[in-house]
């Protein structure tokens, strides 16, 4: 691939609509997060997906681990971001059919199925669904519940737009086309044909995401013959307002609500027998705790009792998230491979076989019961490969590498979540934000090239003219108008004071009607807008662009919700419900009056990014920063690069990590955009997004150093035990020591006849209650290699859960057949060592009590080995303060949001990765690292970060100096000036006005929420005419 | 508390933008039903919500106002307004009692932006609630220059207040049970006495005194103290000067 030529055909071929810069398939939360990530970089994005909407696998989810986040209040303005972005086409309804070309140079062939609609007349009004007459299985609610042949996906759709499905009569046979004779907007077009197009990209970010395993193929646990029996995912839809029984847990059979309920663990996972899958799923126990935990806020009376294999509580709160579920009253846990019975006739009950410690097999009646099945490779996976020419791995997962988990086999081709293999959702966004890094990297010469800004007219002062309110009431089709009498709000609308204009419309929200909005601006000279409509949480800015687009101040703009809060909540009370409308809008009117103009402002961007910790994830990401144009410093407190990872002389999967840090350190020094600085340590940090000045000592030298984002990769370190004789005797190790002693073939492990391995030391417990992921996998590594060097040496692997997530389960299977004893202990029963003289030799007596047998063994061991915590290091604590991030009771960094920003920071500009975010792998860590740098560049690729113009201002007058303003104002937003007085910076300002109501003399006053304007909205709820009536 | 005929309350809702509003939208989106009594105003965080707020509302003849909010510690800022939110209500509420209005009238709930069904469920409680307490000061047994009169005398303390609730209602840990064993413990209502409670009937009964000359015991009796806490408060009133007696009437002047 040739730069100049390729720069000359982007150019030329701009205008072309079928010329971008990435594909991104899938549209999930992955699929999102990588087209916004790479939209906002500066790069054309068509976000194609197969569904008639975007969202994903998550938009079906009720809540979301381990905050039990709604699902799709969390992801919903994901949808309307996308739609909005100027630089991402949504293609949905779509498939790729092939590709041609290669890295930079891809010609894609696309199939666009009927969904006989034509998107841009329809508005969503979802008429057409109440009139058909043919009702079908809805796939959204897993076939729980029923819905039109036309209907739109889901509520929060995007496009929202509906989609006819096969079953359709027109379809099938030709009669019915009730749907074409009510859209008013002539929206329907059943003799719609696929659409073939060809669109050109330099890079695919593949997002196909993952399906979940079909219990019905093999019937397991009676799926598909007992109705009580259910998946994991059908029963997300019975918990979820949105579900098949509005958020009512009724049980197929009968519809009621089952009293006793029984999950069981690892459904077509973990299992080497045909038809399952060897590796572990990784999120079934979390979402499994998530569902008892609902489940009981949903009747608290509820039994439950959950069959599990190994708690795989490896992800972090995941632990204190196992403790909840398991606390409940009437939760049970227990640890016991199961069958299904039978179904009891009459009750439609299930009985399940469990076995116990005391009373053997048992069987026990459920009412309902749920199946945690795993996940799998998307349908015709291998179909999609050859579409790809991508190859797969063993598990038909797609196949990457643990130093390149972003990466597909074949150049330019890159993939985002569980594609990868089975990953939870911060996983999946991580590695989103990952892809945009390695596209930039390939792309960088393209970056904003063919990206589009929005151009709006000038604005027009109307600080001289009188107030002019237009007010635009919405039917909302029938949404509003069946309940609400429009036509009299419009009437009365125009008998308020200022109101010069009132109209109604069927869909304010059309593009078309957005347009006549602007017109009328100009035309009747408006200066203030209101959309009596429906929620500002989605459509505030959409008619914010309006007013721009007719030349007004964005913030002159209310809107009165009298669909959500109105229409929709009194929907049998229409008289009352016309008069609060009619409050509703006097109140709004009320409050335009004293709304004021406010300017967003444009802060520059310095273009240099600081990475802290010279560590294998804070290397990743400066080196993938530096290869898409940009200056990086990294810094690293130790005189030489590689933190950790320099102990670590391989993976599990094999990987030489010496050898590839040897490479990554190379490429450091060697890139002319990094600047390492050794021995470093930061004295201060001002500043904020887009323009930090931080000072740091390295040397005996001390540099200001100017940045516009910064990576925080502080690492972790290996907890120091106290336990088992550590530090008493060299026989006792950690198990990163041990790994070292191996790979230095150490005589005193040769020489060893056995080896134990204790788990979970110093975590897992009071002080540090939290899993720390890596040591199951490290011991086992370490059992591997031993075996490898020595296959008569006896291995004891002491544990509490065995956690190895993923594919790792395929090597704990390994050691298990290559004869590596497995023994489970209890936490209230831990092991005991002991240093014995066995004649004349020093051995170590290691004593554990098996629950299961309930047997007391002695083990004399040779060589102890101790899977330490992996803990937070100083480093990370001494950022957090510096750059004013948090960090949780664990001492690791917390994330603005544990799912969908898992690598910002609350505070802008700043991002993190690697162990200080919690221990990790590092394939993960290298993700993660890509993660980082993907946002980082996000926002270095920006000229300037637009700042809200609805932040607070000082009175200086009326300010008394007392400070509780500036103590409240956890941003540090606010600071007295040379005279003592309060200012505020609006960089840092959030809006949240919190320090408006400490203020004694109400000096400090937030834009957009100001007293005069609230008080107004207060006053203006009261009718006075008609309260006086009342009152005579 | 007897229920006029025909009542219906009147209630303001002021909630934040980031939990209770799309809580309320999606009780809207669920179509989750509840009386149509409420007016929703929205604010970008419950801390957003100033006493002057809530009082002007129920000056304005509101029969309640309800404040909704993020889960504690789930606010959308890391400011955790919605504490400061909590604090103020709790204040506020014994404001109202000490003046004689129901505080019922005055709540605060946390609502997440995926619990439409429980925005309805308080609708609809908090609405029944109010159905029975009846129509502000009317059914507290004032007529609505008294009410008027009781809430202009705290009006002009907010400011002050305000300070209190910084300086010395400041509760150190930030977690909801902190909050919550505070503002239920003797220590809370002994600091409410001596700071707020002596001032706000002081500040009451010079806003009687504007009006006309008053005995003792029509003080006690217009405000719903004994007359002994009266006599206490005249004469420290009396000592700053604030207020001067009337031997000849018996009756109490501002000075």
């Amino acid at each position: 691939m040739t730069k100049e030529p390729l720069e000359e055909q982007v150019l030329q071929i701009t205008a072309d609509n079928n010329f971008g810069d990435v594909i991104v398939v899938g549209g999930g939360i992955s699929g999102i997060q990588a087209a916004l990530d790479l939209a906002t970089t500066g790069y054309k994005v068509y976000l194609v997906d197969k569904a008639p909407t975007i969202g994903g696998k998550m938009a079906q989810l009720d809540k979301t681990f381990p905050t039990n986040d709604c699902s799709m209040c969390i992801e919903s303005p994901k949808f309307i971001e996308c739609d909005r972005h100027p630089n991402i086409e949504i293609l949905t309804y779509t498939e790729v059919v092939s590709v041609e070309g290669e890295a930079g140079d891809f010609t894609i062939t696309l199939n666009k199925k009927p969904r006989y609609i034509i998107e841009s007349k329809c508005t969503g009004c979802t008429v057409c669904a109440e009139y058909c007459p043919v009702r079908i299985p809805d796939p959204f609610n897993q076939e729980l519940s029923s819905n039109k042949a036309i209907h739109i996906f889901f509520s929060q759709a995007v496009p929202l737009v509906p989609y006819i499905d096969e079953s359709c009569h027109f379809l099938r046979d030709g009669k019915c086309t009730i749907c074409v004779g009510v859209c008013k907007n002539n929206a329907i077009d059943l003799h719609q044909k696929p659409e073939k197009r060809v669109v050109k990209v330099g890079a695919i970010v593949l997002a196909p995401g993952y399906d979940v395993f079909h219990p019905e193929v093999r019937g397991d646990y009676g799926y598909g013959k007992y109705q009580n029996v259910v998946t994991s995912l059908d029963f997300e839809r019975l918990l979820c307002a949105t579900g098949p029984h509005v958020g009512e847990i009724l049980r197929p059979s009968d519809h009621k609500h089952p009293k006793k309920i029984a999950w069981i663990h690892c459904v077509g996972s973990r299992q080497t027998t045909d038809g399952g899958n060897s590796y572990c799923s990784s999120v079934c126990c979390t979402y499994i705790q998530k569902q008892v935990i609902l489940a009981k806020d949903h009747d608290a009376d509820m039994q439950a009792m959950i069959f599990h294999n190994d708690i795989r509580s490896y992800g972090k709160d995941f632990e204190r998230f196992y403790q909840r579920a398991e606390n409940l009253p009437g939760v049970k846990f227990i640890r016991s491979y199961v069958t299904v019975g039978r179904e009891v006739p009459g009750s439609k009950n299930v009985t399940i076989l469990y076995a116990t410690t005391d009373d053997g097999v048992k069987e026990e009646e459920f009412d309902l019961v749920v199946l945690g099945v795993g996940l799998i490779p998307p349908a015709n996976v291998e179909r999609f490969a050859e579409i790809f020419g991508i190859g797969l791995n063993a598990h038909q997962f797609c196949n990457t590498n643990a130093a390149t988990p972003i990466q597909t086999s074949r150049p330019g081709v890159f993939i985002s979540g569980a594609f990868q293999g089975p990953l939870d959702i911060p996983e999946s966004v991580v590695a989103a934000s990952g892809a945009n890094a390695l596209v930039g990297e390939l792309l960088k010469a393209r970056r904003g090239k063919l990206s589009k800004e929005r151009i709006y007219p000038e604005e027009r002062d109307v600080s001289d003219e009188e107030i002019r309110v237009g007010v635009f009431a919405c039917h909302c089709g029938a949404n509003i108008g069946r309940v609400v009498d429009i036509p009299s709000l419009v009437d009365y609308s125009k008998t308020l004071s200022n109101v010069v204009h009132a109209e109604e419309g069927l869909f304010i929200c059309s593009t078309d009607a957005a347009q006549q909005i602007s017109n009328t601006i100009r035309e009747k000279k408006l200066n203030r807008v209101i959309v009596a409509a429906c929620t500002p949480k989605t459509h505030e800015p959409l008619f914010r662009d309006t007013l721009r687009e007719g030349g007004l101040n964005q913030y002159f703009f209310d809107m009165a919700n009298i669909r959500e809060h109105c229409s929709w909540v009194h929907s049998k009370q229409k008289e009352e419900a016309s008069q609060k409308a009619k409050d509703i809008v006097r109140m709004s009117v009320a409050r335009v009056a004293h709304l004021e103009p406010l300017q967003e402002f444009d802060l520059p961007v310095n273009k240099t990014a600081l990475v802290i910790g010279g560590g294998l994830a804070g290397m990743t990401s400066a080196l993938s920063i530096a290869n898409q144009g940009f200056e990086v410093h990294l810094l690293e407190k130790e005189a030489n690069l590689g933190g950790m990872a320099l102990r670590i002389p391989a993976t599990l999967e094999g990987m030489d990590v010496q050898e590839y840090l040897r490479d990554l350190i190379r490429k450091i020094y060697e890139h002319p955009l990094v600047h390492v600085s050794h021995s470093a340590s930061i004295t201060d940090v001002s500043g904020y997004v887009g323009n930090f000045v931080t000072t740091v000592r390295s040397e005996g030298r001390t540099r200001i150093i100017k940045h516009g984002a910064a990576i925080l990769a502080t690492g972790a370190v290996e907890y120091r035990p106290v336990e088992y004789l550590y530090g008493k005797t060299d026989r006792v190790m950690t198990s990163v020591e041990l790994g070292e002693q191996i790979a230095l073939n150490d005589k005193k492990l040769t020489d060893a006849r056995t080896l134990v391995m204790i788990q979970c030391v110093g975590c897992r417990q009071e002080d540090r209650n939290y899993c720390s992921r890596v040591c199951c996998t490290h011991s086992i590594k370490n059992a591997l290699k031993l075996k490898d060097i020595n296959p008569e040496l006896d291995i004891y692997i002491l544990f509490r859960d065995i956690r190895t997530y993923g594919y790792s389960e395929d090597y704990y299977r390994e050691a298990s057949g290559r004869d590596v004893k497995f023994i489970r202990y209890e936490p209230g029963n831990k092991p005991t060592v002991e240093a014995v003289n066995n004649g004349g030799s020093e051995i170590l007596r290691v004593g554990v009590s098996d629950p299961v047998l309930g047997r007391e063994f002695a083990i004399d061991a040779d060589i102890v080995s101790l899977a330490a915590a992996v803990v937070s290091s100083e480093g990370t604590y001494e950022a957090a303060r510096l750059f004013k991030v948090a960090v949780n009771q664990d001492g690791f960094f917390q994330e603005a949001h544990v799912k969908l920003r898992p690598v910002d920071f609350s505070a802008e500009g700043v991002y993190l990765c690697g162990t200080a975010h919690y221990p990790k792998h590092m394939s993960e860590a290298i993700s993660q690292a890509y993660g980082a740098a993907g946002r980082a560049i996000a926002l270095l690729s920006q000229d300037t970060v637009t700042a809200s113009g609805s932040v607070c201002e000082v009175n200086q007058d009326t300010c008394v100096s007392c400070g509780a303003c500036i103590s409240v104002c956890t941003y540090g937003a606010i600071t007295f000036n040379e005279t003592n007085k309060a200012v505020v910076n609006s960089v840092l300002c959030k809006g949240d006005g919190l320090c408006n109501v400490v203020c004694p003399t109400s000096a400090i006053s937030l834009k957009h929420y100001t007293d005069e304007e609230l008080l107004n909205q207060i006053d203006a709820a009261i009718d006075r005419k008609q309260f006086e009536f009342e009152n005579r | 508390m007897s229920a006029e005929h025909g009542f219906q309350p009147k209630i303001i809702g002021i909630i934040c933008n980031w939990c209770c509003y799309g809580g309320a939208d999606l009780c809207g989106v669920s179509r989750f039903q509840y009386p149509p009594h409420i007016r929703l105003i929205r604010v970008m965080c419950s801390a957003r919500v100033d006493m002057f707020h809530v009082l002007r509302a129920f000056s304005n003849g509101q029969d309640g106002v309800f404040i909704g909010g993020c889960h504690l510690c789930d606010c959308h800022y890391v400011t955790n307004g919605n504490f400061t939110a909590f604090s103020m209500v709790q204040v506020f509420r014994k404001i109202l009692k000490l003046i004689g209005i129901y505080p019922e009238r005055l709540r605060i709930e946390w609502v997440s932006a995926g619990e439409g069904i429980r925005f309805a469920n308080f609708m609809n409680e908090y609405s029944e609630e109010l159905l029975k307490l009846g129509p502000v000061g009317k059914s507290e047994g004032m007529d609505g220059k008294t009410l008027a009169l009781k809430l202009e005398a705290v009006k002009k303390l907010i400011p002050y207040i305000k300070l209190v609730l910084t300086q010395r209602l400041h509760v150190p840990v930030m977690t909801e049970e902190a909050y919550h064993e505070f503002f239920s413990s003797r220590e809370f209502d002994r600091l409410f006495d001596e700071l707020i409670a002596d001032k706000l009937a002081i500040s009451l009964i010079t806003s009687l005194l504007r009006e006309k000359s008053l005995s003792t015991g029509e003080i006690a009796d217009s405000l719903g103290l004994s007359p002994s806490e009266v006599a206490r408060h005249m004469i420290g009133s009396s000592r700053q000067g604030l207020v001067r007696y009337d031997v000849n009437s018996k009756c109490y002047n501002l000075a």
